[in-house]
């Protein structure tokens, strides 16, 4: 839906130091972008889980981190996310690609459309559905108003094949 | 990074962790940051503490080494030092890619080896007595390793160790101490993050 030059550039003037990330094959794709900037760090972890756990020592080290992972990552995510934004109460900020919004061509039944949504809510993580280009300005926007509010966010950004 | 190093000891016997602890105490520097976690935390809390000490209590098991690797990249001028156990390292054992990976110069990772799940009762971990902690972390790609059982061979090394660039992989052999109760958070955890970053910007 965005290129990751648009990404790159939002990102940067959003303030991000440093972007957590495990690909998939829609995030995946802006990596290249996000590592051309000079003001953006990619730092590549091994599982979703661990994204969270360095998102939060970035934090705490003054640093501005995004995590950038699939929706499957997110429900691998659970502890590291209780622990760094309701144990310690990180406001941390994350783009969560929704896999098989927009399509279901590659999972017919995806699994992920049923849990992702509940999941977001019961970590009490305050987020907005990204499905259409147009929406490309709530983003910036709600990343904004969560970091004004020191509170945790993210953005769904809808997928179609995984 | 620095030539591969790898001091090699006999594992059949152990340290005392909080021997080998007060050890790290001794020889952190004062901007030094140390994070702990699972009974090496239990344990520092004995040792008088400091605003740059991170006790993860409470943690996600496992996230010590991660939490770690984020402090180095943000606060590149100071050395992060996680005390970690075995159990909580075998939980994330990724963590020793992505740490070589993002090239976390500054970050030393040492492992308290005591081949249990202390906290919970003392289970042993899977792997006990066999895992090799310092060959794991070889492969994933550290090449500042090393691994210690004699407490006056850390002693006398700890310094050096924990001073050379990174990132750095520490096995300690220690002792298992059965019977004991499991760390306690030492206070709010979202009261002691806002005083943590205090003291880093301090
Ligand atoms: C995800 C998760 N699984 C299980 C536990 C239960 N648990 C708490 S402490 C602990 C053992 C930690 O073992 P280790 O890291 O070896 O440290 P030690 O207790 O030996 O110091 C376990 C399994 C937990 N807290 N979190």
């Amino acid at each position: 839906m965005f290129t990751g030059e648009k990404i790159a550039e939002l990102l940067e003037q959003l303030g991000v130091t440093h972007v957590v990330t495990v690909p998939d094959s829609t995030i995946g794709r802006w990596q290249s972008a996000i590592e051309e900037r000079a003001a953006t760090r990619l730092v590549r972890v091994c599982r979703e889980g661990e994204a969270w756990q360095v998102a939060a020592g970035l934090y705490l080290g003054g640093a501005t981190p995004l995590v950038l992972i699939q929706c499957t990552g997110l429900l691998e995510s659970g502890d590291a996310i209780r622990n760094a934004i309701h144990d310690f109460g990180l406001p941390l900020f994350a783009i969560i690609g929704y896999r098989s919004y927009l399509n279901q061509d590659t999972i017919p039944g995806d699994t992920c459309l049923i849990f992702t949504e509940p999941t977001l809510d019961a970590w009490r993580i305050d987020y907005r559905l990204v499905s259409e280009p147009a929406q490309f300005d709530e983003i910036g926007a709600h990343r904004a108003a969560c970091g004004d509010a020191g509170v945790p966010g993210a953005i769904l950004l809808a997928e179609g094949k995984a | 990074m620095t030539a591969t190093t790898t001091t090699e000891t006999a594992r059949t016997t152990g340290m005392s962790a909080k021997d080998a602890l007060a050890a790290v105490h001794a020889a952190r520097g004062a901007r030094d940051i140390v994070i702990t976690t699972m009974t090496p935390a239990r344990d520092w809390m004995l040792l008088p503490p400091t605003p740059l000490d991170l006790v993860f209590v409470p943690s996600a098991m496992g996230g010590a080494p991660s939490m770690g690797l984020g402090l180095a990249l943000a606060q590149p001028n100071r050395r992060v030092i996680v005390c970690n156990g075995d159990g909580s390292m075998l939980m994330n054992l990724g963590s020793l890619v992505s740490i070589v990976n993002a090239r976390a110069t500054n970050l030393v990772v040492i492992v308290f080896v005591n081949g249990t799940y202390e906290v919970t009762g003392s289970q042993p971990v899977p792997g006990a007595g066999v895992v090799d902690y310092a060959a794991l972390a070889r492969a994933a790609g550290f090449e500042s390793v090393h691994a210690y059982a004699s407490i006056e061979e850390w002693r006398s090394d700890v310094r050096h160790v924990i001073g050379a660039p990174g990132p750095t992989f520490v096995s300690l052999a220690v002792e298992p101490v059965h019977g004991q109760p499991g760390p306690k958070s030492p206070g709010p955890a979202r009261e002691r993050a806002r005083r943590f970053m205090e003291a880093l910007d301090a």
